[in-house]
């Protein structure tokens, strides 16, 4: 009986409730999206340092777990690959580097990121080989490079790097294409610590026989939960570094808290937005019906079956609408150039889309209790 | 011998706000048999609408017993109360009769769906009822589309569907003009009638008391009079609806006629009324 009553009512009224669905609709489109570029832009900040196979990241001490400002000399690396408890530690450089191709290609921006082969910090390649060597002059690139540039193993890459006052340009042979490892909101490019040394800008030229002055240490241990106990001992024992774990080290990348929390705030203003636009809403359209509710009620229709009518409409209304949302939502994800950063796929989508599918309910619920109070009464005036 | 459908037994309902105290229904007894229509009426505050909310299981009342179909209003809790009146009463209200999303055929049917027996046949003697109430080309019309007459006659097939014990009216003419406030009490008390119901009607308009088998008149909460004459029924009816509510509506109507002077005959001839 609530079934009937509540779906004849939107069937003779859907004008009215296609449009306040479309404003649920709109309202979900402004959440997932902004889920999604929060998403997507914290993966263009974190992506790679998320997937390195290690538990710990080491940093130069005082450095506020900036991978930039860190600068660890290669003894650290010997001191703390020593310890029991350490599976395996890999030192890794980063800088930015040019991409240039020919045939009117588009230079793209890369991080370049000198890891050592096989060890955590090279990155695993689904196609081609990762790097094997110190000294190969091959190169990993991160699947958007290839997308984009519309290159594969065995292609040669040119990669331009100021040094000092002059560009110089160096060829690279793709060895291997990772899945998508973005840091610092740009691809990367992985090469082994000498090549990365050897080719990233300088402002100097420096002697080549200089020692390899890693950002950081990535740290992969026996036991993987021992994070906390493992990295007070590691900074008891090796002196000018702090450690963190991964996502400590990406959450305290500059402006990577600061971006997310207005996101968040701006997601959360959102939802209140959508509980108060349903819940006005339905208030308005129960006060409306009122009288009818009394004349329901007097003919002798149970508050359950109004209650239940009046749940079902606001259920139908939030699934309507946020399934249209949802749907183009994706469906503008699809047609989306892939440079703007937003993800669908993460937690955060489908958490926001269970919120949202609850704002009905919260904001409706003020109207149901109206309903609920209603007397028959009214019927008669009284 | 007719069975007693309806008794109220020194009914009275006593409104309480601490400082004031107002007995709305102050001992009344009546009894309704089946197939007889009754007319209660009196002046605004009389206690009639009050009467009508007990008599329907809308309102408890204070001391006294209601009994319908043997059954005593004032032992039933809510539930039981909202599924009484489901099965056992039949309404038609002044305005806000009908469910504006429902055709007139479902609005009937709704009382049939309320109490699970629609279904084919239901929605078959629906039709049939609406049709014979002369609808039968407007099953499918929302109550927008209808005039206030053919509204009226929807709710009073919807009052009826179900088979109930008792048919209440609650000013079912208010709206409507002369004519069709005529033809629709006319139905009503028809179909009373055949269907050997127990009817009751609150009115103002004195005229449609010609329809009914019994006139309850109430003042200050009290049956003031019963009348059960025919001939003395429709002197009433035939007299005009002047009432405590219509006086002052008259006494308006002359006042914004500034160059008529009232004239004391017009208050008990003219045909202006709470409808």
């Amino acid at each position: 009986m609530a079934i009937y009553l509540s779906f004849k009512e939107i069937w003779r009224n859907k004008g009215r409730f296609f449009l306040f669905s479309l404003v649920i609709a709109l309202i979900t489109f402004l959440v997932l999206f902004t889920a999604g570029l929060g998403e997507g832009l914290a993966s263009a900040n974190k992506e790679y340092l998320e997937k390195i196979d290690a538990q710990l990241l080491v940093f130069q001490e005082d450095t506020g777990y900036s991978t930039i400002e860190s600068r660890l000399e290669y003894d650290v690396l010997r001191n703390v690959r020593r310890w029991d408890g350490i599976a395996d530690v890999g030192a890794i450089g980063f800088s930015n580097t040019t991409l240039v191709f020919q045939d009117g290609i588009e230079p793209i921006d890369v991080s370049m990121v000198g890891i050592e082969p096989g060890r955590p910090g090279s990155p695993p390649t689904y196609q081609g080989d990762p790097i094997r060597t110190k000294q190969g002059k091959v190169v990993v690139i991160d699947e958007r490079i290839a997308e984009q540039a519309g290159v594969g193993v065995g292609d040669m890459l040119t990669l331009k790097s100021t040094q000092g006052a002059d560009d110089e340009f160096y060829q690279l042979r793709i060895a291997g294409i990772s899945d998508g490892q973005q840091y610092f909101f740009q691809p990367s490019i992985f090469v082994s610590l000498q090549i990365w040394d050897d080719v990233r800008p300088k402002a100097n030229v420096e002697n080549n026989d200089s020692p390899i002055i890693p950002n950081i240490l990535a740290v992969k241990l026996d036991d993987p939960t021992a994070i906390e106990p493992m990295s007070n001992f590691l900074e008891g024992r090796v002196d000018g570094i702090e450690v963190t774990d991964i996502v400590t080290a990406y959450k305290s990348a500059p402006g990577y808290s600061a971006q997310q929390n207005t996101l968040n705030t701006q997601k959360g203003f959102t939802f209140l937005i959508g509980i108060l636009v349903i819940g006005g809403f339905f208030q308005i359209q129960t006060l409306q019906k009122v009288p009818q509710i009394g004349m329901l009620k007097a003919i002798g229709t149970s508050n359950h079956i109004v209650a239940n009518a009046a749940v079902m409409q606001i259920i139908f209304v939030t699934l309507f609408g946020v399934a249209l949302g949802g749907l183009s939502t994706f469906g503008l994800a699809i047609g989306l150039p892939a440079g703007i950063p937003v993800i669908f796929t993460g937690t955060s989508i489908l958490t926001a889309l269970a919120a949202l599918l609850l704002i009905g309910p919260v904001g409706g619920m003020i109207s149901i209790r109206l309903a609920l109070k209603v007397e028959p009464l009214t019927a008669l005036g009284m | 011998m007719t069975k007693k459908i309806l008794e109220t037994l020194n009914v009275s309902k006593i409104y309480d706000s601490g400082n004031l105290v107002v007995k709305a229904v102050d001992d009344v007894s009546i009894s309704i048999e089946a197939g007889e229509f009754i007319g209660l009426v009196g002046p605004s505050g009389s206690g009639k609408t009050t009467m009508l909310a007990m008599l329907a299981g809308l309102l408890n009342a204070t001391e006294g017993q209601l009994i319908i179909d043997g059954q005593d209003l004032n032992k039933m809790n809510d539930i039981q109360r909202t599924s009484f009146r489901r099965e056992k009463i039949g309404f038609t209200f002044q305005a806000n009769n009908l469910v504006p999303y429902l055709t007139a055929l479902e609005n009937v049917e709704l009382m049939l769906r309320l109490n699970k027996t629609n279904g084919r046949k239901g929605r078959q003697r629906a039709a049939d009822l609406l049709t014979r109430l002369g609808m039968g080309d407007r099953l499918n019309n929302l109550p927008k589309q209808l005039s206030g007459g053919q509204q009226q006659r929807v709710a009073i097939a919807r009052a009826l569907i179900h088979n109930p014990s008792v048919v209440l009216a609650d000013e079912p003419t208010a709206s409507l003009d002369t004519e069709r406030a005529n033809q629709v009490v006319q139905i009503f008390a028809d179909l009373i009638h055949e269907q050997n119901k127990a009817g009751i009607m609150v009115t103002h308009d004195l005229r449609m008391c010609k329809y009914v088998d019994k006139v309850i008149q109430m003042v200050d909460g009290k049956v003031a009079r019963v009348i059960t004459e025919r001939a003395a029924i429709d002197r009433l009816a035939g007299t005009s609806q002047f009432d405590s509510i219509s006086a002052p509506k008259v006494e308006d109507q002359i006042k914004n006629q500034p160059l008529i002077i009232p004239n004391p005959a017009v208050f008990s001839t003219v045909g202006v009324g709470a409808d």
